[in-house]
């Protein structure tokens, strides 16, 4: 025995370092496999079985016709300037890098899609509610100073709906108009027009004619609105504008004056819809000082519980006058009509009865609702739930081989139906000021973080409803599975102990009843 | 729809857990030491990125965790070592409900390498191996109030151990190799918008210090420990905290260990950890008590021998 011990030791010595130059190298190999694929990376090029190359024929959100604005004729295939645009064309591919390529694939899947995702970015990058100061009180953001801290804007969920509607309707307009004048000018492409150049993209994204570029287009009314609307990141901005038309330059299928007059038609478009934003009325939507205190004495003098922040230092309530906000679907009569009835008294045995329910889910979690939970939680820091939405929608669209002005106008119709989801989500919150279930309760202590705004009706609720009820129009074989989506967010909400089932279910009809309006103008905008 | 600041930090309990894997002694061959510990720790600051804030609405965030540990001594230069704590996260302000479950099960191998006595100095080098694993489905994405990051991780850890009379110095390196976690969310925010429910986590390295004296079974010891995370990100002023965030920490902390019984079975342990200095961590003050027993599993009875 004592012999055999030595070797015993040896043989241990080796397993054990041969254990620990496994491990390593096992390390090693796994080190290299963690990069994640972000779903967006994956998307194919776009491939449209048809131009819709009617859509100038299409009902415009705000022209008042697709020629509102004019652009000037480009000059002949066999003028000089046209050949040194060719040229540039060839001098690009004949040097192309792998930058270069990289940039063609990314912009390639379309430009609608990708500045989706790229304001998707911008709204969650933004969305941090602003710090307190040191007496307690709260710095709001400042669109005249926005670098300063909080950076403007603070893009939470009505201010990220408005922004979504804004950019995805001034894309479609921005087609609308490049489609009209694509077929009055009857240019080619360039790879249609000299041979030596290569198309890297699908032959489908240039049936129809060249001039001016849509993919410009796009660009051009995106660029302008998002300087508006996200003032930081216009260097951003102007970065991805460049690399977007650029890449459509080096695939063959633009040249540059297809492209300048692409931008430039989509900046007289985007004035419009500046000029609207301006004068939309969200710019006073955060109220001030006297206004919320009013609505807490409004309440008070009706014998009701008013709602009360429950952060501390207490924060002012979010955009309490954003359901004054012009809608693009619903006006403001209509905001008021369609509002739904008060929620019971906080008085009464009903409201007890909620404030119950809502208790006995804080207390009785399940790991499938705190799924639920996490997977609708979309808050601070967030592309929000419009956020959200879009994204389904983006997921959903890609298979669907949409034009790039099929693409606008359903995302214009998802959106605009999201703001006026905010509009009158936000209207019936201040108007009614329902406290929350922790407020009335403060045994119920919620499965995710508390939105600093009253409770009735849910948001959540809200915004699911119109984009569900407008994504199962648009693509009505997924219905079932985008209704289940707006059920299962609305009601995580209840799960989370954060609102009464009430809030939600009334939310998810009042939502249900904005995307119909979007549907009405789906089935008469001449799309379909 | 809207969230609010609830920021926090972490599952700290993958260092404050056993701390047997990271110390300089062994348990001999065949003798099984089983412990208990209770651990508590709390902090009311905590810092975004670099900046040191507290937050009225989570108030105080404390951790309470029991956790049950071994170690067997398979060859006198060779040790298992493993435990599995119980946690529980819960802030003393806000709305936000507590969090509480079974945490990470962790299995270390510890290999006594190299072993010179020079009376009276003693110079030691173990490596150690090992791994843990989520044992429940807990929520990682729900920090502070998670109960953990619910990572896999591969550890290697190379301690160094000098012994002069009594006095003894242990110094440590420890590479955590973290497998990536899934989250509910499809999407999520880091400095760049990531379209999957699958997070990249950084590995993390992390060393420790010790400086103390040691008799028998007694042990008092000081300690400096650090935890930085090769990578992650900063959480921004006022966001929530998330699981991939660049959590560092320094830490000064005391450990004793003090035999009840002449026959050294039975000791009780306590330690307590302050943070001095963190990035996306909270500044937790801890402490922790534990009893420890050891048995023998060979057939002849004899005084336990505790290799130093």
């Amino acid at each position: 025995m004592i012999s055999m011990a030595p070797i015993i030791k040896i043989t241990t010595m080796k397993k054990a370092t041969l254990i620990i130059v496994l491990s390593i190298s096992t390390t090693l190999y796994f080190s290299c496999s963690k990069e994640i694929i972000s779903v967006p990376d994956k998307y194919e090029a776009l491939d449209p079985s048809q131009p819709d190359i009617t859509a100038k024929n299409w009902k415009p959100v705000l022209l008042s016709t697709p020629n509102e604005f004019s652009i000037s004729a480009p000059g002949p295939v066999n003028s000089s300037d046209y050949l040194a645009e060719i040229n540039e064309i060839i001098g690009w591919q004949d040097n192309l890098t792998n930058d270069q390529k990289e940039s063609i694939d990314y912009w390639k899947a379309g430009g609608v899609l990708r500045w989706n995702e790229i304001l998707r970015e911008l709204v969650a990058r933004h969305n941090l509610p602003p710090y307190q100061n040191s007496d307690g009180t709260y710095p709001a953001p400042n669109s005249a100073n926005p670098f300063s801290y909080p950076e403007f804007p603070f893009s939470n969920p009505p201010y990220a709906a408005r922004a979504y509607a804004y950019v995805s309707a001034a894309q479609y307009d921005a087609l609308i108009a490049a489609s009209f004048y694509k077929d009055l000018f009857k240019r080619n492409s360039p790879d249609k027009v000299n041979t030596e150049i290569q198309l890297m993209v699908p032959p489908s994204q240039v049936e129809e004619y060249a001039y001016p570029s849509g993919e410009a287009a796009i660009a051009g009314v995106t660029v302008e609105i998002l300087k508006l609307l996200f003032p930081t990141e216009i260097a951003y901005i102007q970065q991805k504008a460049y690399e977007h038309n650029l890449s459509r330059i080096i695939a063959g299928a633009s040249t540059r004056s297809d492209i300048e007059a692409g931008e430039k038609l989509g900046k007289l478009v985007a004035s419009k819809f500046i000029a609207r934003a301006k004068n939309d009325r969200a710019g006073q939507a955060g109220g001030n000082a006297a206004f919320w205190s009013s609505l807490e004495q409004q309440c008070v003098a009706k014998g009701e519980i008013p709602w009360i922040s429950q952060e501390s230092p207490l924060r002012p309530p979010m955009l309490p006058r954003f359901g004054l906000v012009k809608g693009f679907l619903v006006d403001s009569i209509s905001v008021i009509n369609g509002r739904p009835q008060a929620p019971p008294s906080t008085n009464s045995e009903e409201f007890k009865k909620d404030v119950e329910e809502v208790l006995w889910y804080s207390e009785h979690p399940t790991k499938e609702r705190y799924k639920l939970v996490d997977f609708w939680a979309d808050g601070a820091g967030t592309y929000t739930p419009p956020g959200h939405w879009n994204a389904i929608a983006c997921e959903a669209f890609v298979n669907q081989k949409y034009s790039e002005v099929r693409w606008a106008r359903n995302l214009a119709l998802l959106n605009m139906a999201m703001m006026d989801a905010a509009i009158c989500c936000w209207d019936a919150k201040y108007v009614y000021f329902n406290p929350r279930p922790c407020q009335v309760n403060p045994k119920i202590k919620t499965l995710t973080g508390l939105p600093n705004f009253p409770s009735y009706t849910s948001g959540h609720s809200t915004f699911s409803g119109a984009a569900a009820t407008i994504l199962s129009h648009i693509v009505p074989s997924m219905a079932a599975s985008f209704n289940k989506y707006a059920d299962e967010a609305s009601l995580s909400r209840l799960y989370g102990a954060i609102h009464y089932k009430r809030d939600c279910e009334v939310g998810l009809v009042m939502g249900k009843a904005i995307g119909e309006k979007a549907v009405s103008r789906a089935m008469t905008d001449g799309a379909e | 729809m809207k969230k609010l600041v609830f920021i926090y930090l972490i599952g700290l309990s993958t260092i404050l857990s056993a701390q047997t894997e990271s110390d300089g002694i062994m348990m001999s061959k065949k003798y099984f030491c089983s412990g208990l510990t209770y651990s508590y720790s709390s902090w009311d600051h905590y810092w975004e990125g670099t900046f040191k804030r507290d937050n009225e609405n989570i108030g105080r965030v404390s951790t309470s965790s029991v956790a049950v540990m071994g170690a067997y001594g398979v060859l006198d230069r060779l040790n298992i070592i493993f435990s599995l704590p119980y946690i529980r996260t819960t802030a003393s302000s806000g709305t936000l409900k507590r969090m509480q479950g079974v945490q990470d099960f962790s299995v270390f191998l510890k290999w006594l390498a190299f072993k010179k006595d020079a009376d009276p100095s003693k110079y030691l080098i173990y490596a150690v191996l090992g791994g843990s694993a989520p044992t429940s489905n807990y929520i990682a994405d729900f920090l502070p109030m998670s109960i953990g990051l619910k990572s896999s991780t591969l550890n290697v850890r190379l301690i160094g151990d000098y012994q002069i009379n009594n006095f003894f110095v242990t110094a440590s390196g420890n590479y955590i190799y973290r497998f990536n976690i899934k989250i509910d969310r499809t999407a999520y925010y880091t400095n760049e918008m990531i379209y999957s429910n699958e997070v990249y986590m950084p590995n993390v390295f992390s060393s420790k210090l010790g400086l103390g004296y040691r008799k028998g079974e007694l042990i008092i010891e000081g300690i400096v420990d650090s935890w930085n995370t090769l990578g992650g990100f900063d959480i921004r002023k006022n966001d929530m905290p998330f699981p991939s965030n660049k959590m560092n920490m320094t830490r000064a902390g005391i450990n004793l260990k003090v035999p009840v019984n002449k026959t050294n079975r039975l000791s009780i342990i306590a330690n307590s950890f302050y943070t001095i200095q963190g990035r996306n961590v909270g500044q937790s003050l801890s402490g922790t008590i534990g009893v420890f027993y050891i048995f023998d599993r060979n057939k002849n009875v004899q005084t336990p021998e505790i290799s130093e």
